[in-house]
C-alpha cells in the first residue's frame, strides 16, 4: 500500500479524532467536577448540530453558528443542571444518569417534532470547500479548520484551567468540594457553569462534525457510544487522558477503514476491551474512581 | 369505638396476614395474574408483549435491582436468544425445543464474556462499558448480515405448531402462543424465585448494600458479580427467545441501544429490587406506549417525560411506592 495514502488517512484520522476529544472532553469535564454522567450528551451533541444548522440557515453565515450553537446549547445545559440534575446530588449516583438518559428521550423526540426523522444535509462552509496541498496529497480545507479550531479550543481549555483564578477553583473543586464550600466559594455556581461548559463542548463537537456526518435525530446514539468509549479508555475525569484516548480510537478507526472498511466500527470497542483488561480505571484515570 | 378499632386493628393485621401468604408464593400469584392478562388488556397482542418483556427485564433486575449495577446493554443478550433461536431454526433446521436451549446457552455465553470484562470495573464506569460492549454486538450483527439479515433483521423461520407429548398446539392462534409462551416465563419466574431464595440472594443483596463489607465477610465480591450477570443474561435471553418464536422475525432493533434503554426503563417505572416490579414496568410502559400513540407518534417524549419525573419523585417505581404507602404491605418486598 501506499504511503501517501496511509499519511492522507491519518490526518482523516485526527480530523475524527478531533470532534470525538471535543465532545468526551465535555463528558469527561462534568463527570470530573459534579461526578455525574451525561446520558443525555449524545442528544445534546446532535442539538448542537441542530441548532448550528438552523442559526446557519438564519443568520446565513456558518460562522455565526458554529458561534452561537455551542453558547446556546451550553445556556440550555445550564437549564437542564438548575432545573433537573442539581435536585439529584448525594442521591445515588445512578440517579443522575438515569435522568439525563430520559432527558435523551424527550430531546430526540423533540428534534423529531420540530426537524423530522429524516437527515438533513450539512453544507459545508463556502469558505472551506475545497482541499489544500499538503505535499503527500490532498485533504478537505474543513477537515484541516476542524483540526485547527479544536486544537486552539484545547489550548484555551488548557490555559484557562491551569493559569487562571477561575480554573483553580475548579481544579479544587474537583478536588474536595467540601473544603471549597468552607473557604467560601459557592460551589453551586461553579458546577453550575461547568455543566454548561460540557453542554457546549458537546454542541460544539455537534456543529463541526454537521458537515462530516449527515445530521439526524439519531446521530447521538454512536457519539454516545464512542464519547463513552473514549473517556472509558482515557480514564474517566482526566482531560489528558481524553485527548489522548480520542486521538487513539480516531487515527485507529481511519487506519481500520483503509484495510477493512466493515471492521471500523467495531475496533473502538474492541480497543476499549483490551484496556479494560490491563488497566480498568483506564490509561490517565485514578485507582479509586474506576 | 372500642370494638371498632378492635376491628380495624384485626382486619389490618389479617390483609398483613393475606399480603404475606401472597408474598410467599410470588411465582404462583405472578402465574394467576399473568394467566388473567389476555382477558384484562385490550389486545392479545399487547398481552405477549407484557409477558416476554416481562421476562427480560425480570431477569435484568437481578442486576440492577438486586445487585445494584446498572448496564445498559442487555439488549445484547435479549437480543442474541432472540437471534439463535431464529437461526437455529431457520438455518440450522433444528426444531423449536432444540433451539430454544441453544440459544439460551449463547445468550448466557455472552453474558459471561461481556460480564467477565465489565465487573472489573465499578460503579459509573459499568454502565459506559455495558453499553459500549451492547453496542459492539449490535455492530458485529450489523455487518454479519450473511448470518444475521443485517439491516432488515433475521426472517424466515415460522414456528406454526408447537408439538408437546402427542399433543398438537396451532401456534398461530394468539391465545394458545401466549399459553405457550407463559409456560417459559413460568420457568423464569421459578428460576428468578429460587436465585432470590437461595443464601446466593442474600450475598448479591449484601454487595447491593455494602460492597466492602460483602468482601470482608468473605464473600468473592468479583465471582458474585460474574455469576449474577450470568444468570440474568440467561433469564433475558428466555426472553429473547419468546419474542423470536412470537414475532417470526428478529428485527435489529432488538439488539440496540434503545431497546437496553427501554429494559431500563421498564424496570425503574414498576419499581427496581422487587419481585412484582418487572412485569408492572413492562406492562405500564407498552400500556402506555399503546395509549399514547394512538394521539400521537411522538408517544417517546410522553414515555420519556413521566420516566424523568419517575426519577425525580417516585425512584422505587410503581410497586415500591405501592410497598410504602399500604399500611398492611410495609417491610415487605
Amino acid at each position: 500500500m501506499d504511503l501517501s495514502l496511509i499519511i492522507m488517512q491519518l490526518f482523516s484520522g485526527i480530523a475524527l479524532a478531533a470532534v470525538l476529544v471535543i465532545t468526551a472532553l465535555g463528558l469527561t469535564i462534568v463527570f470530573g467536577m459534579l461526578g455525574v454522567v451525561n446520558f443525555a450528551h449524545g442528544a445534546l451533541f446532535m442539538i448542537g448540530a441542530y441548532a448550528g444548522l438552523y442559526l446557519a440557515s438564519l443568520t446565513g453565515s456558518f460562522w455565526w453558528g458554529l458561534l452561537l450553537a455551542p453558547v446556546l446549547v451550553g445556556a440550555f445545559g445550564m437549564l437542564i443542571e438548575f432545573v433537573l440534575v442539581r435536585r439529584l446530588y448525594g442521591r445515588s449516583i445512578d440517579d443522575p444518569l438515569l435522568l439525563t438518559f430520559g432527558l435523551s428521550y424527550i430531546l430526540v423526540e423533540g428534534v423529531r417534532i420540530v426537524f423530522g426523522s429524516d437527515g438533513i444535509p450539512f453544507p459545508t462552509p463556502p469558505q472551506l470547500i475545497g482541499v489544500v496541498d499538503l505535499g503527500v496529497g490532498f485533504f478537505p480545507k474543513y477537515r484541516l479548520f476542524v483540526i485547527a479550531l479544536v486544537a486552539v479550543v484545547l489550548l484555551v481549555l488548557w490555559l484557562m484551567l491551569e493559569r487562571t483564578r477561575v480554573g483553580l477553583i475548579v481544579r479544587a473543586g474537583a478536588r474536595d468540594p467540601q473544603i471549597m464550600r468552607v473557604l467560601g466559594v459557592d460551589i453551586g455556581k461553579v458546577w453550575l457553569a461547568i455543566f454548561g461548559l460540557g453542554v457546549g463542548l458537546a454542541a460544539l463537537g455537534g456543529v463541526l462534525a454537521g458537515p462530516m456526518r449527515s445530521v439526524n435525530p439519531e446521530m447521538g446514539t454512536l457519539v454516545l457510544a464512542e464519547a463513552f468509549v473514549v473517556t472509558v479508555i482515557g480514564g474517566l475525569g482526566s482531560i489528558v487522558g481524553a485527548v489522548v484516548a480520542g486521538l487513539m480510537v480516531g487515527i485507529c478507526i481511519s487506519m481500520v477503514a483503509l484495510f477493512a472498511p466493515e471492521m471500523a466500527t467495531i475496533v473502538m470497542f474492541a480497543l476499549m476491551a483490551a484496556v479494560l483488561l490491563v488497566r480498568p480505571q483506564g490509561l490517565f484515570g485514578l485507582k479509586g474512581r474506576a | 369505638m372500642a370494638v371498632e378499632s378492635t376491628g380495624e386493628a384485626s382486619s389490618l393485621s389479617q390483609s398483613r396476614r393475606l399480603f404475606a401468604v401472597l408474598s410467599d408464593h410470588r411465582v404462583l400469584v405472578s402465574l394467576v395474574a399473568l394467566a388473567l392478562l389476555p382477558w384484562l388488556l385490550p389486545s392479545k397482542a399487547l398481552a405477549v408483549n407484557v409477558l416476554i418483556y416481562g421476562v427480560v427485564v425480570m431477569g435484568y433486575n437481578l442486576l440492577f435491582g438486586y445487585t445494584g449495577l446498572l448496564s445498559f446493554g442487555h439488549a445484547a443478550f435479549f437480543g442474541t436468544g432472540a437471534y439463535l433461536t431464529g437461526i437455529a431454526i431457520g438455518r440450522w433446521g433444528l426444531p423449536w425445543f432444540a433451539a430454544v436451549p441453544l440459544a439460551i446457552a449463547a445468550g448466557t455465553a455472552l453474558a459471561v464474556l461481556i460480564g467477565a470484562i465489565s465487573t472489573r470495573t465499578r460503579g459509573i464506569y459499568f454502565s459506559m462499558v455495558t453499553l459500549a460492549l451492547a453496542q459492539l454486538v449490535y455492530y458485529v450483527a450489523l455487518q454479519a448480515s450473511s448470518f444475521t439479515g443485517g439491516e432488515n433483521g433475521l426472517r424466515g423461520f415460522t414456528v406454526d405448531r408447537i408439538d408437546l407429548l402427542g399433543l398438537q398446539i396451532n401456534f398461530l392462534d394468539p391465545v394458545n402462543k401466549y399459553y405457550v409462551l407463559m409456560a417459559f416465563a413460568a420457568l423464569a419466574l421459578w428460576v428468578q424465585s429460587r436465585i432470590l431464595n437461595s443464601p446466593f440472594g442474600a450475598v448479591i443483596e449484601a454487595i447491593r448494600e455494602n460492597e466492602q463489607r460483602a468482601r470482608a465477610c468473605g464473600y468473592d465480591v468479583e465471582r458474585c458479580k460474574l455469576i449474577v450477570f450470568m444468570l440474568s443474561g440467561a433469564i433475558s435471553a428466555i426472553g429473547g427467545c419468546m419474542s423470536a418464536l412470537h414475532l417470526s422475525i428478529v428485527p435489529l432493533d432488538s439488539l440496540h441501544y434503545q431497546t437496553s434503554g427501554m429494559i431500563v426503563m421498564m424496570v425503574l417505572l414498576g419499581g427496581a429490587r422487587s419481585f412484582f416490579g418487572p412485569f408492572i414496568g413492562a406492562a405500564t410502559f407498552l400500556i402506555l406506549e399503546d395509549v399514547v400513540s394512538l394521539w400521537t407518534p411522538h408517544w417517546q417524549i410522553v414515555v420519556g417525560a413521566i420516566f424523568v419525573v419517575f426519577v425525580l419523585f417516585l425512584p422505587k417505581g410503581i410497586w415500591g411506592t405501592l410497598l410504602d404507602v399500604l399500611p398492611f404491605a410495609r417491610e415487605r418486598r
